[in-house]
Protein backbone atom coordinates (compact mmCIF):
# COMPACT_ATOMS: atom_id res chain seq x y z
CA UNK A 1 0.00 0.00 0.00
CA UNK A 2 2.72 2.36 1.05
CA UNK A 3 4.68 1.45 -2.07
CA UNK A 4 1.68 2.11 -4.32
CA UNK A 5 1.04 5.46 -2.66
CA UNK A 6 4.65 6.44 -3.15
CA UNK A 7 4.67 5.57 -6.84
CA UNK A 8 1.33 7.33 -7.34
CA UNK A 9 2.77 10.41 -5.71
CA UNK A 10 5.83 10.27 -7.97
CA UNK A 11 3.68 9.83 -11.08
CA UNK A 12 1.43 12.75 -10.21
CA UNK A 13 4.31 15.03 -9.31
CA UNK A 14 6.22 14.08 -12.47
CA UNK A 15 3.10 14.96 -14.47
CA UNK A 16 2.45 18.24 -12.70
CA UNK A 17 6.00 19.46 -12.14
CA UNK A 18 6.98 19.70 -15.85
CA UNK A 19 3.78 21.61 -16.59
CA UNK A 20 4.41 24.02 -13.74
CA UNK A 21 8.04 24.45 -14.71
CA UNK A 22 7.01 25.01 -18.33
CA UNK A 23 4.56 27.69 -17.23
CA UNK A 24 7.25 29.25 -15.05
CA UNK A 25 9.63 29.10 -18.00
CA UNK A 26 7.44 31.51 -19.93
CA UNK A 27 7.91 34.05 -17.17
CA UNK A 28 11.59 33.20 -16.67
CA UNK A 29 12.27 33.51 -20.38
CA UNK A 30 10.60 36.90 -20.62
CA UNK A 31 12.46 38.26 -17.61
CA UNK A 32 15.82 36.81 -18.64
CA UNK A 33 15.50 37.99 -22.23
CA UNK A 34 14.70 41.42 -20.85
CA UNK A 35 17.73 41.20 -18.58
CA UNK A 36 20.02 40.51 -21.53
CA UNK A 37 18.40 43.09 -23.77
CA UNK A 38 18.78 45.94 -21.24
CA UNK A 39 15.06 45.93 -20.52
CA UNK A 40 13.08 45.17 -17.36
CA UNK A 41 10.44 42.73 -18.58
CA UNK A 42 6.99 42.04 -17.14
CA UNK A 43 7.04 43.28 -13.54
CA UNK A 44 3.53 44.63 -12.96
CA UNK A 45 1.28 41.64 -12.24
CA UNK A 46 1.96 40.50 -8.69
CA UNK A 47 5.33 40.54 -6.92
CA UNK A 48 8.13 40.80 -9.54
CA UNK A 49 5.45 40.16 -12.18
CA UNK A 50 5.07 36.54 -11.08
CA UNK A 51 1.33 36.59 -11.74
CA UNK A 52 2.10 37.31 -15.39
CA UNK A 53 2.03 33.53 -15.86
CA UNK A 54 -1.56 33.44 -14.60
CA UNK A 55 -2.51 36.31 -16.87
CA UNK A 56 -0.98 34.55 -19.87
CA UNK A 57 -2.79 31.33 -19.02
CA UNK A 58 -6.16 33.04 -18.59
CA UNK A 59 -5.62 34.79 -21.89
CA UNK A 60 -4.72 31.65 -23.81
CA UNK A 61 -7.56 29.62 -22.28
CA UNK A 62 -10.21 32.19 -23.11
CA UNK A 63 -9.11 32.70 -26.70
CA UNK A 64 -11.23 31.27 -29.48
CA UNK A 65 -10.08 27.76 -30.37
CA UNK A 66 -10.63 27.79 -34.10
CA UNK A 67 -10.14 24.95 -36.55
CA UNK A 68 -9.93 26.21 -40.11
CA UNK A 69 -12.50 24.61 -42.43
CA UNK A 70 -9.78 23.57 -44.89
CA UNK A 71 -7.74 21.74 -42.24
CA UNK A 72 -7.49 17.99 -41.86
CA UNK A 73 -9.52 17.86 -38.66
CA UNK A 74 -8.37 14.67 -36.86
CA UNK A 75 -4.68 15.29 -37.55
CA UNK A 76 -5.07 18.96 -36.70
CA UNK A 77 -6.33 18.00 -33.24
CA UNK A 78 -3.88 15.14 -32.80
CA UNK A 79 -0.73 17.17 -33.50
CA UNK A 80 -0.68 19.44 -30.41
CA UNK A 81 -1.60 16.50 -28.20
CA UNK A 82 1.40 14.60 -29.59
CA UNK A 83 3.67 17.59 -29.04
CA UNK A 84 2.86 17.62 -25.34
CA UNK A 85 2.42 13.93 -24.60
CA UNK A 86 5.73 12.78 -26.10
CA UNK A 87 7.63 15.28 -23.98
CA UNK A 88 5.63 14.41 -20.88
CA UNK A 89 6.27 10.70 -21.46
CA UNK A 90 10.00 11.34 -21.71
CA UNK A 91 9.95 12.77 -18.19
CA UNK A 92 8.97 9.31 -16.96
CA UNK A 93 12.53 8.00 -17.21
CA UNK A 94 14.32 10.96 -15.64
CA UNK A 95 15.65 10.24 -12.16
CA UNK A 96 15.19 13.30 -10.00
CA UNK A 97 16.76 11.79 -6.89
CA UNK A 98 18.10 8.32 -6.01
CA UNK A 99 15.31 5.91 -6.91
CA UNK A 100 12.81 8.68 -7.62
CA UNK A 101 11.58 8.26 -11.16
CA UNK A 102 8.29 7.05 -12.63
CA UNK A 103 9.81 3.99 -14.31
CA UNK A 104 13.30 2.64 -13.80
CA UNK A 105 13.70 1.57 -17.43
CA UNK A 106 16.95 -0.16 -18.27
CA UNK A 107 16.70 1.41 -21.74
CA UNK A 108 15.81 4.88 -20.45
CA UNK A 109 18.14 6.65 -22.86
CA UNK A 110 16.68 4.84 -25.86
CA UNK A 111 13.18 5.57 -24.60
CA UNK A 112 13.97 9.28 -24.57
CA UNK A 113 15.44 9.13 -28.08
CA UNK A 114 12.39 7.26 -29.32
CA UNK A 115 10.02 9.76 -27.74
CA UNK A 116 11.85 12.72 -29.20
CA UNK A 117 11.65 11.04 -32.63
CA UNK A 118 7.91 10.69 -32.15
CA UNK A 119 7.81 14.34 -31.15
CA UNK A 120 8.95 15.20 -34.65
CA UNK A 121 5.61 13.87 -35.89
CA UNK A 122 3.72 16.54 -34.01
CA UNK A 123 5.30 19.37 -35.98
CA UNK A 124 5.15 17.51 -39.28
CA UNK A 125 1.51 16.57 -38.79
CA UNK A 126 0.64 20.10 -37.66
CA UNK A 127 2.26 21.51 -40.79
CA UNK A 128 0.57 18.97 -43.05
CA UNK A 129 -2.92 19.11 -41.56
CA UNK A 130 -3.06 22.91 -41.56
CA UNK A 131 -3.30 22.89 -45.38
CA UNK A 132 -1.39 26.13 -45.46
CA UNK A 133 1.76 26.70 -47.46
CA UNK A 134 3.68 28.35 -44.63
CA UNK A 135 2.67 25.64 -42.19
CA UNK A 136 3.67 22.99 -44.69
CA UNK A 137 7.06 24.62 -45.25
CA UNK A 138 7.55 24.73 -41.49
CA UNK A 139 6.57 21.09 -41.22
CA UNK A 140 8.96 20.10 -44.00
CA UNK A 141 11.78 21.95 -42.35
CA UNK A 142 10.89 20.32 -39.04
CA UNK A 143 11.04 16.88 -40.64
CA UNK A 144 14.45 17.45 -42.22
CA UNK A 145 15.89 19.20 -39.17
CA UNK A 146 14.68 16.65 -36.64
CA UNK A 147 15.81 13.71 -38.77
CA UNK A 148 19.31 15.01 -39.29
CA UNK A 149 19.83 16.21 -35.74
CA UNK A 150 18.36 13.06 -34.21
CA UNK A 151 21.20 11.04 -35.74
CA UNK A 152 24.09 12.61 -33.91
CA UNK A 153 21.99 13.36 -30.85
CA UNK A 154 21.94 9.61 -30.36
CA UNK A 155 25.58 9.23 -31.32
CA UNK A 156 26.72 11.93 -28.91
CA UNK A 157 24.98 10.11 -26.06
CA UNK A 158 26.63 6.79 -26.88
CA UNK A 159 29.89 8.04 -25.35
CA UNK A 160 28.08 8.54 -22.04
CA UNK A 161 26.44 5.13 -22.34
CA UNK A 162 29.85 3.57 -23.00
CA UNK A 163 31.44 5.19 -19.96
CA UNK A 164 28.54 4.31 -17.68
CA UNK A 165 28.09 0.87 -19.20
CA UNK A 166 24.33 1.27 -19.10
CA UNK A 167 21.33 2.85 -20.83
CA UNK A 168 19.61 3.28 -17.48
CA UNK A 169 19.58 6.96 -16.57
CA UNK A 170 19.74 6.22 -12.85
CA UNK A 171 22.85 4.09 -13.33
CA UNK A 172 24.37 6.77 -15.56
CA UNK A 173 24.01 9.24 -12.70
CA UNK A 174 25.48 6.71 -10.25
CA UNK A 175 28.49 6.36 -12.54
CA UNK A 176 29.18 10.09 -12.14
CA UNK A 177 29.79 9.87 -8.41
CA UNK A 178 33.51 10.49 -8.90
CA UNK A 179 33.63 12.79 -11.91
CA UNK A 180 30.88 14.38 -14.00
CA UNK A 181 30.74 13.10 -17.56
CA UNK A 182 31.07 16.63 -18.88
CA UNK A 183 34.83 16.34 -18.34
CA UNK A 184 35.60 13.11 -20.23
CA UNK A 185 32.72 13.71 -22.65
CA UNK A 186 33.01 17.45 -23.26
CA UNK A 187 32.63 17.08 -27.02
CA UNK A 188 29.61 14.87 -26.51
CA UNK A 189 28.10 17.48 -24.22
CA UNK A 190 28.55 20.29 -26.74
CA UNK A 191 27.10 18.20 -29.56
CA UNK A 192 24.17 17.05 -27.43
CA UNK A 193 23.48 20.64 -26.40
CA UNK A 194 23.39 21.83 -30.02
CA UNK A 195 21.26 18.86 -31.02
CA UNK A 196 18.97 19.61 -28.09
CA UNK A 197 18.55 23.19 -29.29
CA UNK A 198 17.60 21.88 -32.72
CA UNK A 199 15.36 19.18 -31.26
CA UNK A 200 13.28 21.66 -29.29
CA UNK A 201 13.48 24.11 -32.22
CA UNK A 202 14.75 26.89 -30.01
CA UNK A 203 15.88 30.14 -31.48
CA UNK A 204 19.19 29.60 -33.19
CA UNK A 205 17.52 26.60 -34.87
CA UNK A 206 13.90 27.71 -34.94
CA UNK A 207 13.61 27.35 -38.68
CA UNK A 208 10.37 25.46 -38.25
CA UNK A 209 8.71 28.55 -36.81
CA UNK A 210 10.89 31.30 -38.27
CA UNK A 211 8.49 34.17 -37.62
CA UNK A 212 10.37 36.46 -39.95
CA UNK A 213 10.00 34.21 -42.99
CA UNK A 214 7.21 31.68 -42.40
CA UNK A 215 4.58 33.69 -40.46
CA UNK A 216 4.66 31.21 -37.55
CA UNK A 217 5.76 28.05 -39.31
CA UNK A 218 3.97 24.86 -38.49
CA UNK A 219 1.55 26.42 -36.00
CA UNK A 220 0.39 29.25 -38.25
CA UNK A 221 -3.22 28.03 -38.22
CA UNK A 222 -3.35 27.18 -34.53
CA UNK A 223 -5.07 29.34 -31.98
CA UNK A 224 -6.29 29.17 -28.41
CA UNK A 225 -5.21 26.27 -26.26
CA UNK A 226 -4.05 24.17 -29.23
CA UNK A 227 -1.41 26.80 -29.85
CA UNK A 228 -0.89 26.88 -26.10
CA UNK A 229 -0.09 23.18 -26.13
CA UNK A 230 2.62 23.69 -28.75
CA UNK A 231 3.88 26.58 -26.69
CA UNK A 232 3.92 24.64 -23.42
CA UNK A 233 5.29 21.62 -25.27
CA UNK A 234 8.24 23.68 -26.45
CA UNK A 235 8.97 24.92 -22.95
CA UNK A 236 8.63 21.41 -21.56
CA UNK A 237 11.04 20.31 -24.27
CA UNK A 238 13.55 22.85 -22.99
CA UNK A 239 13.03 21.58 -19.47
CA UNK A 240 13.44 18.00 -20.67
CA UNK A 241 16.67 18.68 -22.54
CA UNK A 242 18.02 20.66 -19.58
CA UNK A 243 17.10 17.85 -17.21
CA UNK A 244 18.78 15.35 -19.52
CA UNK A 245 21.95 17.41 -19.78
CA UNK A 246 21.97 17.54 -16.00
CA UNK A 247 21.43 13.80 -15.76
CA UNK A 248 23.86 12.72 -18.44
CA UNK A 249 26.70 15.20 -18.15
CA UNK A 250 26.45 17.12 -14.87
CA UNK A 251 26.02 14.43 -12.27
CA UNK A 252 22.25 14.54 -11.89
CA UNK A 253 21.36 14.80 -8.22
CA UNK A 254 24.96 14.75 -6.93
CA UNK A 255 26.11 17.82 -5.05
CA UNK A 256 27.21 18.81 -1.58
CA UNK A 257 25.05 19.95 1.37
CA UNK A 258 21.68 20.49 -0.36
CA UNK A 259 19.22 17.59 -0.86
CA UNK A 260 19.43 15.75 -4.20
CA UNK A 261 16.16 17.08 -5.64
CA UNK A 262 17.25 20.67 -5.04
CA UNK A 263 20.57 20.04 -6.78
CA UNK A 264 18.78 18.47 -9.72
CA UNK A 265 16.38 21.40 -10.09
CA UNK A 266 19.17 23.91 -9.64
CA UNK A 267 21.27 22.40 -12.42
CA UNK A 268 18.23 22.07 -14.67
CA UNK A 269 17.34 25.73 -14.23
CA UNK A 270 20.90 26.79 -15.01
CA UNK A 271 20.62 25.00 -18.35
CA UNK A 272 17.21 26.51 -19.02
CA UNK A 273 18.86 29.90 -18.49
CA UNK A 274 21.62 28.92 -20.93
CA UNK A 275 18.96 27.98 -23.50
CA UNK A 276 17.45 31.43 -23.09
CA UNK A 277 20.88 33.05 -23.35
CA UNK A 278 21.35 31.28 -26.69
CA UNK A 279 18.06 32.75 -27.83
CA UNK A 280 19.06 36.21 -26.66
CA UNK A 281 22.41 36.19 -28.45
CA UNK A 282 22.40 34.09 -31.61
CA UNK A 283 20.74 34.75 -34.97
CA UNK A 284 18.99 32.07 -36.98
CA UNK A 285 21.24 30.36 -39.57
CA UNK A 286 20.14 29.89 -43.15
CA UNK A 287 18.48 26.57 -43.85
CA UNK A 288 21.34 25.08 -45.88
CA UNK A 289 23.79 26.27 -43.23
CA UNK A 290 21.81 24.39 -40.62
CA UNK A 291 21.93 21.21 -42.69
CA UNK A 292 25.61 21.64 -43.53
CA UNK A 293 26.46 22.14 -39.86
CA UNK A 294 24.55 19.03 -38.93
CA UNK A 295 25.82 16.61 -41.54
CA UNK A 296 29.30 17.95 -42.31
CA UNK A 297 30.52 19.09 -38.88
CA UNK A 298 28.55 17.66 -36.00
CA UNK A 299 27.98 14.15 -37.33
CA UNK A 300 31.70 13.48 -38.04
CA UNK A 301 32.61 15.05 -34.70
CA UNK A 302 30.20 12.85 -32.80
CA UNK A 303 31.45 9.77 -34.65
CA UNK A 304 35.03 10.75 -33.79
CA UNK A 305 34.00 11.24 -30.18
CA UNK A 306 32.37 7.83 -30.14
CA UNK A 307 35.38 6.07 -31.69
CA UNK A 308 37.88 7.68 -29.30
CA UNK A 309 35.71 6.96 -26.26
CA UNK A 310 35.21 3.39 -27.35
CA UNK A 311 38.97 2.98 -27.93
CA UNK A 312 39.82 4.33 -24.50
CA UNK A 313 37.13 2.23 -22.86
CA UNK A 314 38.47 -0.85 -24.63
CA UNK A 315 42.08 -0.10 -23.66
CA UNK A 316 41.36 0.50 -19.96
CA UNK A 317 38.98 -2.41 -19.48
CA UNK A 318 41.30 -4.83 -21.24
CA UNK B 1 33.04 29.84 -33.91
CA UNK B 2 34.97 32.34 -31.81
CA UNK B 3 32.60 35.14 -32.80
CA UNK B 4 29.62 33.03 -31.70
CA UNK B 5 31.13 32.48 -28.26
CA UNK B 6 32.10 36.14 -28.09
CA UNK B 7 28.58 37.31 -28.88
CA UNK B 8 27.14 34.94 -26.28
CA UNK B 9 29.55 36.37 -23.70
CA UNK B 10 28.79 39.95 -24.73
CA UNK B 11 25.06 39.37 -24.40
CA UNK B 12 25.69 37.80 -21.00
CA UNK B 13 27.52 40.91 -19.81
CA UNK B 14 24.47 42.95 -20.77
CA UNK B 15 22.85 41.54 -17.61
CA UNK B 16 24.62 44.18 -15.53
CA UNK B 17 24.24 47.13 -17.88
CA UNK B 18 21.84 49.95 -16.93
CA UNK B 19 18.28 49.40 -18.11
CA UNK B 20 16.93 51.13 -21.17
CA UNK B 21 13.35 50.96 -19.90
CA UNK B 22 11.83 53.80 -17.87
CA UNK B 23 9.33 52.49 -15.29
CA UNK B 24 6.77 54.97 -16.45
CA UNK B 25 4.22 55.90 -13.81
CA UNK B 26 6.82 55.94 -11.03
CA UNK B 27 9.61 57.37 -13.17
CA UNK B 28 8.79 60.15 -15.58
CA UNK B 29 10.61 60.08 -18.90
CA UNK B 30 12.15 63.39 -19.97
CA UNK B 31 10.15 65.24 -22.58
CA UNK B 32 12.00 68.13 -24.27
CA UNK B 33 10.29 71.57 -24.36
CA UNK B 34 9.49 71.17 -28.05
CA UNK B 35 7.76 67.82 -27.44
CA UNK B 36 4.44 67.69 -29.27
CA UNK B 37 1.85 66.94 -26.61
CA UNK B 38 -1.33 68.58 -25.31
CA UNK B 39 -2.28 71.75 -27.24
CA UNK B 40 -2.74 75.04 -25.37
CA UNK B 41 -3.81 78.55 -26.27
CA UNK B 42 -1.39 81.13 -24.90
CA UNK B 43 -1.77 84.77 -23.91
CA UNK B 44 0.19 87.93 -24.61
CA UNK B 45 2.59 89.26 -21.99
CA UNK B 46 -0.20 91.69 -21.09
CA UNK B 47 -2.62 88.81 -20.37
CA UNK B 48 -4.75 89.28 -23.51
CA UNK B 49 -5.60 86.35 -25.72
CA UNK B 50 -3.23 85.86 -28.61
CA UNK B 51 -5.61 83.97 -30.88
CA UNK B 52 -7.17 86.18 -33.55
CA UNK B 53 -9.51 83.50 -34.95
CA UNK B 54 -7.88 83.44 -38.37
CA UNK B 55 -8.90 79.76 -38.89
CA UNK B 56 -5.47 78.85 -40.26
CA UNK B 57 -4.92 76.08 -37.72
CA UNK B 58 -8.37 74.70 -38.42
CA UNK B 59 -7.66 74.76 -42.14
CA UNK B 60 -4.26 73.10 -41.93
CA UNK B 61 -5.34 70.42 -39.45
CA UNK B 62 -5.12 67.08 -41.29
CA UNK B 63 -7.74 65.47 -39.08
CA UNK B 64 -10.11 68.43 -38.91
CA UNK B 65 -10.13 68.33 -35.15
CA UNK B 66 -10.09 72.10 -34.52
CA UNK B 67 -13.40 74.00 -34.59
CA UNK B 68 -13.36 77.81 -34.25
CA UNK B 69 -16.01 80.53 -34.22
CA UNK B 70 -14.44 83.96 -34.57
CA UNK B 71 -15.72 87.23 -33.12
CA UNK B 72 -14.64 90.86 -32.76
CA UNK B 73 -14.54 92.53 -29.35
CA UNK B 74 -15.59 96.09 -28.53
CA UNK B 75 -12.00 97.28 -28.50
CA UNK B 76 -11.38 96.00 -32.02
CA UNK B 77 -9.51 92.84 -31.06
CA UNK B 78 -10.39 89.65 -32.89
CA UNK B 79 -10.88 86.61 -30.71
CA UNK B 80 -12.38 83.13 -30.95
CA UNK B 81 -15.80 82.90 -29.37
CA UNK B 82 -15.55 79.13 -29.60
CA UNK B 83 -12.29 77.21 -29.78
CA UNK B 84 -12.74 73.48 -29.60
CA UNK B 85 -10.12 70.73 -30.13
CA UNK B 86 -11.19 67.11 -30.32
CA UNK B 87 -8.15 65.32 -28.90
CA UNK B 88 -9.68 61.98 -29.79
CA UNK B 89 -8.87 62.87 -33.39
CA UNK B 90 -5.76 64.99 -32.90
CA UNK B 91 -2.58 63.30 -34.10
CA UNK B 92 -0.23 65.83 -32.50
CA UNK B 93 1.41 66.65 -35.82
CA UNK B 94 2.08 70.25 -34.79
CA UNK B 95 0.87 71.76 -38.08
CA UNK B 96 -1.47 74.11 -36.19
CA UNK B 97 1.47 75.47 -34.22
CA UNK B 98 3.40 76.07 -37.45
CA UNK B 99 0.42 77.68 -39.16
CA UNK B 100 -0.42 80.05 -36.31
CA UNK B 101 0.59 83.64 -37.27
CA UNK B 102 0.26 84.95 -33.70
CA UNK B 103 2.05 82.09 -31.85
CA UNK B 104 -1.18 81.52 -29.94
CA UNK B 105 -1.60 77.80 -30.39
CA UNK B 106 1.29 75.80 -28.95
CA UNK B 107 2.04 72.17 -28.20
CA UNK B 108 3.30 71.28 -24.72
CA UNK B 109 5.32 68.33 -23.36
CA UNK B 110 2.30 67.01 -21.46
CA UNK B 111 1.02 63.81 -23.05
CA UNK B 112 -0.93 62.20 -20.20
CA UNK B 113 -4.40 62.67 -21.60
CA UNK B 114 -6.08 59.29 -21.01
CA UNK B 115 -9.84 59.40 -20.44
CA UNK B 116 -12.50 56.76 -19.92
CA UNK B 117 -15.18 58.56 -21.96
CA UNK B 118 -14.46 59.78 -25.42
CA UNK B 119 -16.35 63.05 -25.07
CA UNK B 120 -14.01 63.98 -22.22
CA UNK B 121 -11.34 64.37 -24.87
CA UNK B 122 -13.15 67.30 -26.49
CA UNK B 123 -11.47 70.36 -25.01
CA UNK B 124 -13.28 73.70 -25.03
CA UNK B 125 -11.65 77.09 -25.02
CA UNK B 126 -11.66 77.25 -21.22
CA UNK B 127 -9.73 73.98 -21.07
CA UNK B 128 -7.22 75.11 -23.66
CA UNK B 129 -6.48 78.66 -22.58
CA UNK B 130 -3.53 79.08 -20.23
CA UNK B 131 -2.46 82.17 -18.33
CA UNK B 132 1.09 82.48 -19.63
CA UNK B 133 2.78 83.25 -22.95
CA UNK B 134 4.05 79.69 -23.44
CA UNK B 135 7.28 79.24 -25.35
CA UNK B 136 7.50 82.89 -26.53
CA UNK B 137 7.45 85.11 -23.45
CA UNK B 138 7.93 88.51 -25.18
CA UNK B 139 5.81 88.22 -28.27
CA UNK B 140 2.73 90.43 -28.46
CA UNK B 141 0.86 90.28 -31.72
CA UNK B 142 -1.14 93.53 -31.46
CA UNK B 143 1.99 95.47 -30.46
CA UNK B 144 3.57 94.52 -33.79
CA UNK B 145 0.56 94.39 -36.07
CA UNK B 146 -0.72 97.37 -37.99
CA UNK B 147 -4.31 96.77 -36.95
CA UNK B 148 -5.86 99.56 -34.93
CA UNK B 149 -7.33 98.55 -31.62
CA UNK B 150 -8.44 100.50 -28.62
CA UNK B 151 -5.43 102.16 -27.00
CA UNK B 152 -3.21 101.72 -30.05
CA UNK B 153 -3.80 103.44 -33.34
CA UNK B 154 -2.33 102.78 -36.74
CA UNK B 155 1.38 103.44 -36.89
CA UNK B 156 1.92 103.11 -33.16
CA UNK B 157 3.13 99.54 -33.23
CA UNK B 158 6.73 98.52 -32.75
CA UNK B 159 8.93 98.96 -35.86
CA UNK B 160 5.99 100.53 -37.59
CA UNK B 161 6.12 103.78 -39.61
CA UNK B 162 3.26 106.23 -39.17
CA UNK B 163 0.63 105.85 -41.89
CA UNK B 164 1.17 107.86 -45.04
CA UNK B 165 -1.17 110.78 -45.43
CA UNK B 166 -2.70 109.85 -48.79
CA UNK B 167 -4.10 113.34 -49.23
CA UNK B 168 -0.58 114.77 -48.96
CA UNK B 169 0.37 113.02 -52.19
CA UNK B 170 -2.15 114.97 -54.21
CA UNK B 171 -0.65 117.35 -56.73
Amino acid sequence: MNETLRSMLIIVSMLVAPLLIAAANIFIERRLLALWQDRIGPNRAGPFGLLQVMADMIKIFTKEDWIPPFADRPLFILAPALAMSTVLLSFAVIPVAPGVSVVDLNIGLLFFLGMSSLGAYSTVLAGWSSNNKYALLGGLRAAAQMLSYEVFMGLSLLGVALLAGSFNLGEIVEAQRQVWFVIPQFLGFVIFFIAGLAETHRTPFDLTEADSELVAGFHTEYSGMKFGMFFVGEYMGITLISALITTLFFGGWYGPVLPPVIWFLLKTFIFIAVFILMRASLPRPRYDQLMALGWKVLLPLSLLNLVITAGIALATNG
Amino acid sequence: MFSILRSIWLIFTHAIRPRETVSYPEQQPYAPPRFRGRIVLTRDPDRQERCVACYLCSAVCPTDCIAIQGAVAEDGRHYPAVFRINFARCIYCGFCEEACPTLAIQLTPDAEMGEYRRHDLVYEKDDLLIDGPGKYPDYNFYREAGLAIQGKDKGEGENEAPPVDVHGLLP
